[in-house]
C-alpha cells in the first residue's frame, strides 16, 4: 500500500514540528561561567542573597555529589552527559525581583502569552488589572465570584522566577507561596525544618546535584486548617541554551490543610540535549492533603533523536500525619528522556498515596517512570493507575516499587499498570516490585499491554474518523482513568497533548 | 570512582579451592575442560551473586551461602543402603526410576530395562567420551550469563543424558531421583541434558529429597518441533538447593513444568526458558509451602524469540512463621514475536505476620501485536470465608488447611497429567497436615 505509506511517511515528518512551544524568546541573560565547581555552587548562592547555612548546604551537597556515580540501572540510553560544558545559572539580565508585575520584561509575558498559560493570569502578569480586581474578560465582570477557576501561578524562566501571581490574596489566607529563593531569604525556619527533609541531600545523583546548585522554583506553606483559596501553579520554561535548569520545589500541607498544585515545563527546540534535574518534596502532616499534577511537554527531541531534554526528576511526598493524602498526576509526554518516580512515603496511620500517571512516548523518546509507594504506617493505602502509550521507536517502562514493612498493618495497594503499543518498533516494559512484609497487607497487581483493537478502530471508522482520529479517541478512553483525575484546567489540555503526540503513529 | 575489587567471601574461596582441586579429575577434556575454565572465569570475575545484581536481589547469596562444602565423592556402599530407603513424592507412580546419590548415577539402583527410541547415559561418561549429543547441546540449549549457571558449568560432574527420538511416546515416565547418601553434608554439581526429538512425547520428573547437601543443578532440556513435554520438579532438602533449568522450545511443541517445593531450607529455581519456534505452547506453573525460615525463590526469564505462542505461568506462594519467598517472572517479547499471548500470575499467602513474600513480576515487549499481562497478589486467608467453614462446624485448623488446599488446589489442578497431579497433592496435603498438627 504505497500512498498509504506515503502519508504515513508524510505525518511522521510533520511530527517533528509538532512541538509548537520549541520557539527561543531572545532575551539577553546573565550566566554563571560554565561548568561545575565550587565556584559555582558559591556563584549561584551569591546571586540568590542566600544566608550563609545555605552554602553550606550545597556546598556539602557538592562535595558529595563529586564521590557519586551516575546511576545506570533504568532502562535509557543517551550519551554520557558532560557536567562540565554546561551552565548551571541563567537569570534574563538586569532582571530583579519585580515588585509589581508591570516591571516584568514585556518579552518574558509574551513568552507565557505563547505558552497559553490561561488568560486570566495572562492579564495580571500584564498588569491590565490589580490583583483582587474583577477580570474584563468576565462576561457579566462577576468574575470575583469564579474563585475556582483562578490559578495562582509562578512563572519560572531559566534560573529563576519571573513573576508569582496573587501572593497578595493568599497572603490573606495565611498561604505562603514564593520563588524558593525567597522562602530562604524569609522563612529560614520553614526551609531549614523541611528542605532535604523527604529527599535527602544524599538520595541519588541527580537529587544531590541538584542540592548543590538549585536555582529556583516553587515553596508552598499552607498553615493548619486552610484550604489554599485557589489552584496553584508553576510554569517551568528553559530558554538559554546549553543550559541545565534545577528547580526545587517544597511543599508543606500543615495540619488539616490541603493544597492543589499544577506544575507544567516547556522548552524550545534545540539540537543538543540539555539537562533538567529537579526535586520536589512534598510533606502532608495530619489531616492534610496535596494534589500534585505535572503536565510535562519539554521539548522531545526531533524524529532522529537529535536534542531534547533530559528530565531526570526527584519527586517524593511525606505523608507525615496521620489521615495524610498525597495524590501525584502526571502526564508525560515530552522530554527525550524521562527518569521520574513520584513517590509516597505513608508514615502516618490511614495515610493515603496516590498515582496517576499517562505517559506517551514516540520518535525516539525513552520514558522509565513509576512510583513507589513505601507503607510504613497502619491501615495505609495506596492506588496506583498507569498508562502508558509508545509509538514510533519509542521506549516506555513502568518501574514501581510497592513494600509493606512489619508495622504497616492493613496496609492496601491496587496497582494497575497497562501499556498499549502502536507501530511495531516500539517498547513497552513493567518492573513492579512488590514486597510484602505482614499478613495483614492486601496487594493487587495487574499489567497488560496489547496494542489499539483493530475492531474498535474498525468500528470508529466505519463511523467516518480518519484513522488518526480513532486512534486519538480509543488512546483518550484508554487514559480516561488518569485524565479525571486532573483539575479542569489541566485536563483539556491534557487531552489535546495526547493527540498531539500520536499524530504520526498510525501506521 | 573505579569499581572497589570485593573481597572473596569463605565461601567463594572454597568455591575455587574445589575448582582449582578437582579440575584435574573432573570429566572432559579438551573443549569440555575449555568449557569449564571458560565458565569458572565468569564465576570468579562475579563472585556469588548478591543483592546488587538485579536477578539475584532478594536471595543474596553471598549473604545466605556462609560456606562452600567440599565435593562429594562417588558414593560407596553405605551411602547406596541409605539412599535406597528415602521415599519420594513420586512412588506411587509407575515411573522408570535412575537414582543418583550424591549427584553420582547409580546402576544398580536404576531401572535400565530398554525402551525403543529411548537412549539413557549418564553425563559423566558423555563428557569424558566427548560425546556427541552433549557436545552439541551443553551450554547452548539457553546461552545465560548467570553466575550459578556458570559455576554448574565449572564444576559439573554427573547428571542424565536421554534422548527421546523422533516421534516416540514414553511408555512411563522418567523420574530422576536425587538423593544424598553422605552422612556428611557435601556439595553436588549436577548436569544433565534431555533431548527430545521431533514429535516425541515423554513426562519426566525430577525429586530432591532430603539429606542437607548443597546442591547445584542444572537441566538442559531441548524440546523439538511438535514435541509435547511434561516436567515436574519436587524439592524438599535442607541444604542450599540451586537449580537451573534450561528449556528451548521448538515449533509447534507443547510443554508444561511444575515445581512444587516444601519443607526446604534454601531453594532457588530459575528456568530460562525460550520459544525457539511458531505456535509453541508452554506452561510453567509452581507452589511452594514454607515454614520457619524457609527460602524459596522461583525466577523466570521467558523469552518469546518466534510469533504465535502461548505462555502460561501461575505461582503460588504459601508462608507461615518467618519465611521468605521470592517470585520474578520476566517475559521479553522480541521484536518479530507477534502475536504473542502470555499471561502471568503469582499470588502469595501470608499465613504470619512476620513472613515476607516479594513478587516481581516483569514484561519487556519488543511487538506490538500481542497480548501479554501479569497480576501479582499478597495477603492473607480471607476470614469471611474461614468463618464460613467455622460456622459449619469445622474446626479453625482445618477450615485454614481446606483454604490453602483451595489455594494451591487453583495450580496443581492445572497439571494435565492425572499421575502426577494426584502426587502433587497428595504431597502438599501431607505439609497441611503436618502444619495443622
Amino acid at each position: 500500500m504505497p500512498a498509504v505509506q506515503e502519508t504515513v511517511d508524510q505525518v511522521r515528518q510533520i511530527d517533528v514540528d509538532q512541538y509548537k512551544y520549541g520557539f527561543v524568546t531572545d532575551i539577553e541573560s546573565e550566566k554563571a561561567p560554565i561548568g561545575l565547581s565550587e565556584d559555582t555552587v558559591r556563584y549561584i548562592s551569591a546571586k540568590k542573597n542566600e544566608p550563609e547555612w545555605m552554602l553550606q548546604w550545597r556546598l556539602e551537597a557538592y562535595r558529595r555529589w563529586l564521590t557519586m556515580r551516575e546511576p545506570t540501572w533504568a532502562r535509557v540510553d543517551y550519551p554520557k552527559i558532560d557536567y562540565q560544558n554546561a551552565y548551571y545559572y541563567a537569570a534574563p539580565k538586569a532582571f530583579k525581583a519585580p515588585k509589581s508585575l508591570a516591571e516584568v520584561d514585556p518579552e518574558l509575558l509574551r513568552t507565557y502569552e505563547k505558552l497559553g498559560i490561561p488568560l486570566k493570569e495572562q492579564e495580571i502578569l500584564a498588569g491590565v488589572r490589580k490583583q483582587g480586581e474583577p477580570s474584563q474578560l468576565d462576561e457579566d465582570g462577576l468574575g470575583g465570584l469564579a474563585t475556582s477557576g483562578r490559578v495562582a501561578v509562578d512563572a519560572v524562566f531559566d534560573s529563576v522566577s519571573v513573576a508569582t501571581t496573587f501572593k497578595e490574596e493568599l497572603k490573606r489566607a495565611g498561604v505562603i507561596f514564593m520563588p524558593m529563593s525567597e522562602a530562604v531569604r524569609e522563612h529560614p525556619d520553614l526551609v531549614k525544618k523541611y528542605l532535604g527533609s523527604v529527599v535527602p541531600v544524599t538520595d541519588n545523583f541527580f537529587a544531590t546535584l541538584n542540592s548543590a546548585v538549585f536555582s529556583d522554583g516553587s515553596f508552598v506553606y499552607i498553615p493548619p486548617g486552610v484550604r489554599c483559596p485557589m489552584e496553584l501553579s508553576t510554569y517551568f520554561r528553559i530558554n538559554e541554551k546549553n543550559t541545565g535548569q534545577f528547580e526545587r520545589t517544597l511543599i508543606i500541607a500543615d495540619k488539616g490543610a490541603y493544597v492543589s498544585y499544577l506544575e507544567g515545563c516547556t522548552a524550545p527546540m534545540r539540537d543538543e540535549n540539555q539537562l533538567h534535574a529537579a526535586v520536589v518534596e512534598l510533606v502532608a502532616l495530619d489531616d492534610a492533603e496535596i494534589k500534585y499534577s505535572t503536565v510535562q511537554n519539554w521539548y522531545p527531541g526531533d524524529a532522529d533523536g537529535k536534542g531534547g531534554i533530559f528530565n531526570f526528576v526527584t519527586k517524593r511526598g511525606d505523608c507525615r500525619g496521620k489521615n495524610a493524602k498525597i495524590s501525584w498526576t502526571q502526564v508525560e509526554t515530552g522530554s527525550a528522556i524521562t527518569w521520574k518516580y513520584p513517590s509516597c512515603i505513608l508514615r502516618g496511620d490511614n495515610s493515603r498515596g496516590e498515582f496517576y500517571s499517562i505517559a506517551i512516548s514516540n520518535g525516539r523518546q525513552q520514558v522509565d517512570s513509576g512510583t513507589k509507594m513505601i507503607h510504613l504506617g497502619k491501615n495505609t493505602t495506596s492506588r496506583i493507575i498507569s498508562k502508558g502509550i509508545s509509538a514510533g521507536k519509542s521506549n516506555n517502562t513502568y518501574r514501581g516499587l510497592v513494600t509493606a514493612h512489619r508495622r504497616a498493618t492493613g496496609a492496601r495497594n491496587f496497582t494497575n499498570c497497562d501499556s498499549l503499543l502502536i507501530g511495531d518498533q516500539c517498547g513497552a516494559h513493567t518492573v513492579p516490585y512488590i514486597e510484602a512484609k505482614n499478613s495483614s497487607s492486601v496487594f493487587e497487581h495487574e499489567a497488560s499491554t496489547s496494542k489499539i483493537s483493530e475492531d474498535m478502530l474498525f468500528y470508529c471508522r466505519q463511523r467516518g474518523m480518519s484513522a488518526e482520529e480513532a486512534t486519538a479517541l480509543v488512546v483518550n478512553g484508554f487514559v480516561k482513568d488518569v485524565l479525571q483525575q486532573l483539575p479542569m484546567e489541566f485536563a483539556v489540555e491534557a487531552q489535546k497533548l495526547i493527540s498531539i503526540s500520536l499524530e504520526g503513529s498510525v501506521g | 570512582m573505579a569499581e572497589v575489587a570485593a573481597i572473596k567471601t569463605a565461601a567463594e574461596q572454597a568455591l575455587t579451592a574445589a575448582y582449582e582441586g578437582a579440575r584435574g579429575r573432573l570429566p572432559g577434556t579438551g573443549t569440555v575442560a575449555a568449557l569449564r575454565a571458560d565458565a569458572f572465569k565468569r564465576f570468579d570475575a562475579q563472585g556469588l551473586p548478591h543483592r546488587r545484581v538485579e536477578e539475584w536481589k532478594y536471595t543474596d547469596l553471598r549473604k545466605l551461602m556462609a560456606n562452600a562444602y567440599p565435593l562429594a565423592a562417588a558414593p560407596d556402599a553405605a551411602a547406596k543402603a541409605r539412599a535406597k530407603s528415602v521415599a519420594t513424592a513420586f512412588d506411587t507412580l509407575d515411573c522408570r526410576r535412575l537414582v543418583f546419590v550424591d549427584g553420582v548415577f547409580v546402576a544398580e539402583l536404576s531401572d535400565l530395562s530398554p525402551e525403543p527410541g529411548l537412549t539413557i547415559g549418564t553425563m559423566a561418561d558423555a563428557l569424558a567420551k566427548g560425546d556427541a549429543l552433549v557436545a552439541g547441546h551443553v551450554g547452548k540449549t539457553f546461552a545465560t550469563e548467570d553466575v550459578a549457571v556458570a559455576l554448574n558449568t565449572a564444576l559439573m560432574g554427573d547428571g542424565a543424558v536421554i534422548k527421546v527420538a523422533a516421534g516416540i511416546e514414553l511408555k512411563r515416565p522418567i523420574h530422576l531421583v536425587f538423593v544424598a547418601g553422605d552422612a556428611t553434608p557435601n556439595a553436588c554439581f549436577i548436569r544433565s541434558l534431555i533431548v527430545v526429538e521431533d514429535g516425541a512425547k515423554a513426562a519426566i520428573a525430577e525429586s530432591h529429597e532430603g539429606g542437607s547437601a548443597q546442591v547445584n543443578c542444572a537441566l538442559e532440556l531441548a524440546i523439538g518441533d511438535g514435541a509435547e513435554v511434561d516436567y515436574f520438579k519436587v524439592t524438599r532438602t535442607g541444604g542450599l538447593h540451586i537449580a537451573s533449568l534450561l528449556l528451548t522450545a521448538g515449533a509447534k511443541s507443547r510443554f508444561d513444568t511444575f515445581a512444587l517445593t516444601y519443607d526446604a531450607a534454601l531453594v532457588r529455581n530459575q528456568s530460562f526458558i525460550r520459544f525457539a519456534g511458531e505456535g509453541a505452547k508452554g506452561g510453567m506453573r509452581g507452589v511452594n509451602l514454607q515454614r520457619g525460615k524457609e527460602h524459596v525463590d522461583n525466577t523466570l526469564l521467558i523469552e518469546h524469540a518466534a510469533g504465535h505462542c502461548d505462555s502460561r505461568e501461575q505461582f503460588k506462594a504459601v508462608l507461615d512463621d518467618q519465611s521468605h519467598s521470592v517470585f520474578q517472572g520476566k517475559i521479553v517479547v522480541k521484536p518479530h514475536a507477534q502475536t504473542t499471548d502470555s499471561k502471568m500470575m503469582t499470588r502469595a499467602l501470608l499465613l504470619s505476620d512476620e513472613a515476607e513474600a516479594d513478587n516481581k513480576p516483569e514484561l519487556e515487549i519488543f511487538a506490538d501485536d500481542v497480548v501479554c499481562g501479569h497480576g501479582a497478589t499478597a495477603g492473607a486467608l480471607d476470614p469471611g470465608l474461614k468463618f464460613y467453614l467455622m460456622s459449619r462446624g469445622i474446626d479453625a485448623q482445618q477450615a485454614e488447611a481446606l483454604l490453602i488446599q483451595a489455594f494451591i488446589g487453583e495450580t496443581v489442578e492445572e497439571v494435565t497429567h492425572e499421575g502426577f497431579r494426584d502426587a502433587l497433592m497428595t504431597a502438599a496435603v501431607q505439609w497441611l497436615e503436618g502444619r495443622a498438627r
